[in-house]
């Protein structure tokens, strides 16, 4: 065997992996372009025919298209960046401080959240923001006024779940961020007087900058494509009223038969993520 | 030292406060699996009942979904990890200029929103027949979470001293046999840790399957627990609650049993969340 033939036989454990990719990502990815380009119905003549950027055009002009990207930027804002980020920092600082077995109580039940399978999580949160579960039954007692959250503010409710949910994962990356972070540093800091707060905001934050971008791209990411949890808890409802992007696409691609419309909405949801991830790559500059 | 003690307790009653708010939903779901008249809010059965399991635990609401489940997502997850571990090889032992393209592209994958995907993946289904199969839902699972198994095992890969796979190819074995006989079993807490984290995302997946498989005879318990609302008239929370604990049960074990390794630097390989 020659030389040459041996470095290339050397590669050949890659294929199944590249084939299977190839076939299942890259493949429907592909299709996505060609069809998002389309007419393509679920229902009627099996034809479809070139419309050029007519879905992209009919998106743009459709209340209910701008709807969803404006209650996915919301979803997305309240749930990724103030909720899950915000949250999961402060847990993770204050478990610093914390006494052990509340650290692990705490821990155990964010992590537990985290690791249900999503469509439980979905009928948890559910069953506490419905008009006669949880919430208003606490709300009552503290003699507070209860609504029926699901039908008032079904995009927070949802947003809400998607922070009981995600948290865990921030508070591990700032767990390790902050383990990293030299003792002597905020002890030195401390000797010269600094106060908690802004100790926190000059030292602490800067020295975890990394992770936050970190954290705040793979938030991002994660909660563009949720769709499960929104799915089970309001089915986009009521009326259109926490349907983001996943949910629209969904409806307007099954529920509507329109299959080029949906599945052009999907390559523009497909579009953001790209964005944002190599933005996620170039910020985190990977070595590999 | 006093001023120590107060950051102590103003953190734990902090901590404590945000326990009992993720505590709360998690106590619906225990104190209704065991309650015969559950309903919607956390509430402290009058008297303990197996009742619910009793009811759910039949061969068409838990055992057949159940056994779907696993065929389905241990499948998928052991076609994932063998495809993982043979392209892990060559990236983390052979260099080449084509190593640094192929991990990043796909560790941008990991990055990419899977929701968008599943409307062509749908229609792709559709056209080559695969749509309402075991096996075509399967390899696109597989698909789904290969990226991130790579990339993972290729990192516990880099981890396996380099010296005795060369003993072993002096001794005459093959490219193939180095990796079974060597390599596997050097990193096998790291193959444990990508076969179990697999698995539990994929038991999880609930769009994939309520998507590609249409069949209630082949649904996995991710989606034949929406028939509980519906099918059977009102809901039964009390039923629900016992059916997600039995659904939920094999993950959290599971979890349970690779969390010290998961660690919290683990989340800088990429995407991990569902």
């Amino acid at each position: 065997m020659s030389s040459r033939s041996k470095g290339l036989w050397r590669w050949v454990p890659i294929a199944p992996a590249t084939v299977l990719l190839l076939l299942f990502l890259a493949g429907p990815i592909g299709y996505c372009v060609w069809i998002a380009f389309t007419d393509t119905r679920l229902t009627g003549a099996s034809g479809s025919d070139f419309v050029g950027l007519d879905n992209f055009r009919r998106a743009f002009a459709d209340d209910d298209f701008r709807n969803a990207v404006w209650l996915t930027l919301v979803f997305t804002v309240v749930s990724a960046v103030l909720g899950q980020n915000t949250l999961g920092l402060a847990l993770a600082g204050l478990m610093r401080a914390a006494s052990r077995p509340v650290r692990t109580i705490t821990g155990t039940l964010v992590i537990t959240a985290w690791v249900l399978p999503e469509i439980v999580a979905a009928f948890l949160l559910y069953t506490f923001f419905r008009r006669e579960g949880t919430l208003n039954a606490l709300l009552d007692w503290l003699h507070l006024p209860s609504q029926n959250w699901l039908f008032t503010l079904p995009i927070l409710a949802v947003s809400f779940a998607n922070v009981w949910r995600g948290t865990a994962f921030s508070m591990l990356i700032y767990s390790a961020a902050l383990a990293e972070i030299p003792r002597d540093i905020t002890e030195a800091a401390e000797v010269d007087g600094a106060s908690g707060p802004s100790r926190v905001w000059h030292i602490t934050l800067p020295m975890i900058r990394r992770s936050i971008g970190t954290n705040l791209m793979l938030n991002t990411l994660s909660t563009l494509s949720v769709f499960g949890l929104i799915w089970a808890m309001t089915r986009g409802g009521p009326g259109n009223r926490s349907q983001t992007l996943p949910v629209f696409m969904y409806d307007q691609a099954f529920l509507k038969s329109l299959i080029g419309y949906g599945t052009a909405v999907a390559l523009l949801l497909l579009l953001v993520g790209s964005l944002f991830s190599i933005v996620y790559l170039r910020l985190m500059k990977v070595e590999v | 030292m006093r001023r120590n003690t107060r950051d102590r307790l103003t953190a734990d009653a902090a901590l404590l406060l945000a326990a009992a708010a993720f505590a709360l939903p998690l106590l619906w779901l225990l104190l209704a699996s065991v309650n015969a008249e559950a309903d919607l809010r956390v509430r402290a059965p009058s008297s303990f009942t197996a009742e619910n399991f009793d009811a759910v635990l039949t061969d068409e609401i838990t055992f057949t979904p159940m056994l779907n489940s696993l065929l389905l997502c241990g499948g998928a997850t052991l076609l994932t990890v063998v495809c993982a571990a043979l392209a892990a090889y060559p990236l983390s032992r052979h260099p080449s200029r084509f190593n640094r393209p192929y991990l990043l592209t796909i560790l941008f994958t990991t990055c990419l929103p899977i929701t968008a995907v599943m409307v062509p993946v749908y229609g792709l289904f559709v056209q080559v027949n695969l749509i309402d199969t075991m096996y075509g839902t399967g390899l696109f699972l597989a698909t789904s979470q290969l990226p991130f198994s790579i990339w993972l095992m290729k990192n516990f890969m880099d981890g396996v001293p380099v010296v005795l796979e060369e003993a072993a190819r002096t001794d005459g074995a093959s490219n193939l046999q180095t990796l079974t006989r060597v390599v596997l079993p050097l990193m096998g807490p790291g193959l444990t840790v990508v076969t179990i984290y697999t698995f539990i995302q994929l038991w999880g997946n609930f769009f994939v399957p309520f998507m590609l498989i249409l069949s209630p005879e082949q649904m996995p318990a991710s989606v034949s627990i929406f028939t509980f609302f519906g099918n059977y008239g009102s809901v039964i929370y009390g039923q629900l609650a016992a059916f997600s604990i039995l659904y939920s049960a094999p993950v959290l074990v599971l979890y349970v049993l690779i969390a010290r390794r998961l660690g919290g630097g683990f989340a800088l390989g990429g995407a991990v969340k569902g």
